[in-house]
């Protein structure tokens, strides 16, 4: 037995430290990783299959402002203040049916995965980032660094399923894996919504679980932070519209921000537990406490 | 193999039972029955071992319907039971879909053993939507009968449990309970859930014990019913398709391939030999990857966090191969009717098996070192039993079933796509504790990275999807099964007018073995259930759909 005991305490000698360095590095992704759709306006023709095909409505044709990741071409300005498809990645699927549907070839998957925002209205209109890639990584790093400044105590999370697929679910439970160990951050799971600052929720919200979701809201102390997580949490995502469900998380609690995805994958959680932090420093600052 | 029942013997033993003879109307798969462009040619081209002799496909593929009077139901089942047969499942359906008049109808689907699948088939009026209960006769059939009052509003007289399951809120908020506990001096009541402590899915479970010892548990589920069935009605083929695959996203590809192999039932349409071979890498991958976490998580069960972290650093390592082939972490959106939507990522094929064999060569050791752990594996051993014949009985499914004895895997009994070309060894145990189950997944782990790293390098040439053959009947129907990590999951599918679907129904492994929990659980003590849970390692999603 004492030889299996060493045994076990070698094992991580012979293995590298796995853990991520997330949010201070990019989130690691694969070839063909499957991000928000993006839109080239140069060889858009506003034919409309792909809002045909779109399983969840996710892409509405001639919306105004579009929503697109990363413009390939200069005519960005022009493309926003005219009309053309918007996608909404609040609903989302990143199935990719649009860009297999396209005739003209005017929709791939981008690799953008960090998609949280705090309001559902952004999902839709976020503006369109204007400028060369170089420039975004830095903005970006900058975003970052930020959103670490508030990181001066720890977080502790409720995760709340009102009805998914689990998926979002196995993505929240690898945050807790030895390769994005949420710990490092100071963010880790308890087992009560009365410890608990913020609540994770997934899924679509049942007509089964609304009463224990919205006795689990309340049995949190104040101040507390709502995330959405994933499509179905935001919109109903591919369930949208079915009378057993009641279409997202926003339906019936005050949810602070929303991380697309579906599932997100456990950066995007990071980043969007990381956002709810920089809104409540922003409102807790106001009443004037310092800190 | 050399004793297959066929279609005859069981229009004879029907015939016998029923004292009159009754109309059958037989189906069999794409390849054999005709439409289809290249029948059977996509086995024949690379297997020595499948050889389509005089009769039409293997006789696995045949699909019996009977229509019976109501009290025709039991003398039938008990008919086919004595051929062996196994519950499938329950459905009911509207005829209003399908023909434009009232009335409902339940159909029991069961599998004889090397022989077809039997559709025993009811039809009720609407004002009289009453059939004597299946369960006394078919235990495994409990859930199923339930389910059908609750959506559908058929009302299986003599049903030893009829408590509302799927649909909680009109019920009187005390009355799912009443006396399903147990009594007496020292007897306490522990409701734990729907919203559990850790990271995991909301169910319902009410302990009844005594100091530590449970004497009774009643789980209540279907907390995350969304409606998936009703929702997909109407709609077509393909859209249907990403709701349904998503009834658990953990078991995307099994519940993607079921309905892909009923719509390709369905239209007549055989998938060429890449995406069949594909299929089958894709499941092998799933099943991997959910064996190797699910393995952790009986670690995180007995509160043993050096297995669960090294464990679900395999897991995370696995997730990435999955996201190198298909783009998803969860290989959701790839498998299609007709074949793959899209091409599998090459770059991700590079080396796949090699990656493979080496995670799970890490798992192995990782295994052997738990396995040497006295302490941990003195929680496994002798926890939740389930016997071999209580696993019959209730019709247990998947790792829950091969830990208990039961020799059974769809990939080798009723071989699909490109499984009828591959040899799939069956690893079944009879311990039936935790510790067997423990044990079937970790080998079972070990059998899916060989078959990765076997079809990696060598899936054969071509397309990758073909168009759907024909357009569907409306009120044509096919049911299809796939093993996937947690058991056969079975896919009923009813066609309605114009190529849309007029009734879908999803079993899912899940689904069959939750009542197994429920009764193993009696005589361990509460702290164990956790445990007991994990290593029957269920997912609420696709039962509750």
């Amino acid at each position: 037995m004492p030889l299996d005991l060493v045994r076990r305490l070698l094992l991580p000698l012979r293995n590298p430290v796995p853990t991520s360095r997330y949010p201070e590095t990019e989130p690691l992704l694969q070839f063909g990783t499957r991000g928000l759709p993006a839109i080239d306006p140069a060889r858009c023709d506003n034919n409309g299959a792909c809002a045909s095909v779109c399983p969840t409505a996710a892409i509405d044709l001639g919306a105004g402002a579009g929503f697109f990741a990363r413009p390939t071409t200069r005519s960005t300005a022009v493309w926003a203040a005219t009309t053309g498809p918007s996608i909404d990645a609040g609903k989302c699927i990143f199935c990719a049916a649009c860009v297999i549907a396209c005739p003209a070839g005017a929709i791939s998957m981008s690799k953008r995965v960090e998609l949280a925002r705090p309001s559902r209205a952004e999902l839709i209109e976020l503006p369109p980032a204007v400028g060369d890639s170089s420039a975004d990584l830095a903005a970006a790093d900058r975003a970052r660094a930020r959103i670490l400044g508030t990181l001066g105590r720890s977080l502790h999370v409720r995760h709340l399923d009102a009805g998914s697929c689990n998926g979002c679910d196995w993505e929240i439970a690898a945050l807790l894996n030895p390769y994005t160990d949420i710990q490092r951050l100071g963010i880790d799971f308890v087992a009560s919504p009365r410890h608990a600052d913020l609540l994770l929720v997934t899924g679509v919200v049942t007509r089964n679980l609304e009463e224990a979701a919205l006795r689990t809201y309340d049995a949190m102390p104040e101040p507390r932070l709502v995330v959405a997580v994933g499509a179905c949490a935001i919109s109903g995502g591919v369930f949208a519209g079915s009378p057993q469900i009641r279409d997202g998380a926003a339906a019936i609690l005050p949810v602070d921000v929303f991380v697309p995805g579906c599932p997100p994958r456990p950066e995007a959680i990071i980043e969007g537990l990381l956002m709810a932090l920089d809104t409540r420093r922003t409102t807790a600052a106001e009443p004037g406490s310092g800190a | 193999m050399s004793d297959q029942i066929s279609s005859r013997a069981i229009r004879e033993a029907l015939r016998r039972a029923l004292g009159h003879a009754v109309p059958i109307s037989v189906t069999s798969s794409g390849p054999s029955s005709g439409p289809s462009s290249a029948p059977g040619a996509p086995s024949t081209a690379n297997s020595a071992s499948f050889a389509p002799s005089s009769a039409p496909g293997p006789a696995g593929d045949e699909e019996l319907l009977v229509n019976l009077a109501r009290e025709e139901l039991d003398p039938a089942i008990l008919a086919l039971q004595e051929l062996g047969a196994q519950h499938l499942m329950l459905v009911a359906f509207d005829l209003h879909s399908i023909r434009r008049r009232t009335g409902l109808a339940v159909e029991e689907a069961l599998a004889i053993p090397n022989g077809p699948i039997v559709r025993l088939r009811v039809e009720l009026p609407a004002d009289d939507p009453t059939y004597p209960s299946i369960t006394p006769l078919v235990p495994a059939a409990q859930w199923d009968e339930r389910e059908a009052h609750d959506l559908h509003g058929v009302v299986p007289v003599g049903h030893p449990d009829p408590r509302p399951l799927v649909i909680h809120e009109p019920a009187p908020p005390a009355a799912p309970f009443r006396s399903f506990v147990a009594h007496g001096e020292g007897v306490y009541q522990l409701p734990v859930g729907p919203i559990h402590a850790g990271v995991i899915e909301p169910g319902h479970f009410r302990f009844s014990a005594v100091g530590e010892s449970v004497l009774y548990l009643d789980a209540r589920l279907f907390y995350t019913h969304r409606g998936l069935e009703r929702l997909v009605e109407g709609r077509t083929m393909t859209e249907a398709l990403p709701i349904v695959e998503r009834a658990c996203g953990v078991c995307t590809v099994t519940h993607a391939t079921v309905y892909s192999r009923a719509v390709e039932r369905l239209t007549g349409t055989v998938p060429p030999p890449r995406a069949r071979m594909a299929r089958v890498l894709l499941a092998e991958m799933e099943r991997l990857y959910n064996h190797v976490g699910d393995l952790g998580n009986i670690c995180a069960g007995a509160g043993f966090n050096f297995g669960m972290s090294r464990l679900a650093w395999q897991k995370a390592q696995l997730l990435r191969l999955n996201e190198r082939l298909t783009g998803h972490r969860y290989l959701m959106g790839i498998v299609a009717p007709g074949g793959l939507r899209f091409e599998l990522d090459e770059r991700g094929l590079v080396g796949l098996g090699a990656l493979a064999t080496e995670i799970e060569r890490e798992v192995r050791s990782i295994v052997r070192l738990l396995v040497r752990s006295e302490g941990f594996m003195a929680r496994l051993h002798t926890t939740g039993v389930l016997s071999a014949k209580e696993a019959r009985r209730l019709g247990a499914l998947g790792v829950a079933a091969r830990a208990s004895g039961l020799d059974q895997d769809l990939r080798r009994d009723r071989p699909a796509d490109g499984y009828r070309d591959l040899q799939v060894r069956v690893i079944s145990t009879p311990a039936g504790d935790a510790a067997a189950r423990f044990h079937v997944r970790a080998q079972e782990a070990r059998v899916s990275a060989a078959l990765i790293a076997d079809l990696a390098g060598r899936l054969p040439a071509g397309p990758i999807a073909v168009p759907l053959a024909v357009q569907p009947r409306s009120g044509d129907v096919a049911l299809a099964g796939a093993e996937g990590p947690r058991g056969a999951s079975w896919l009923w599918l009813m066609a309605g007018p114009s190529g849309r679907i007029a009734r879908l129904h999803l079993r899912s492994a899940s689904f069959a073995n939750w009542p197994l929990v429920a009764t193993v659980v009696p005589g361990n003590i509460v702290p164990d259930f956790p445990l007991i849970n994990k290593s029957f390692e269920l997912c609420y999603a696709c039962t509750d759909r």
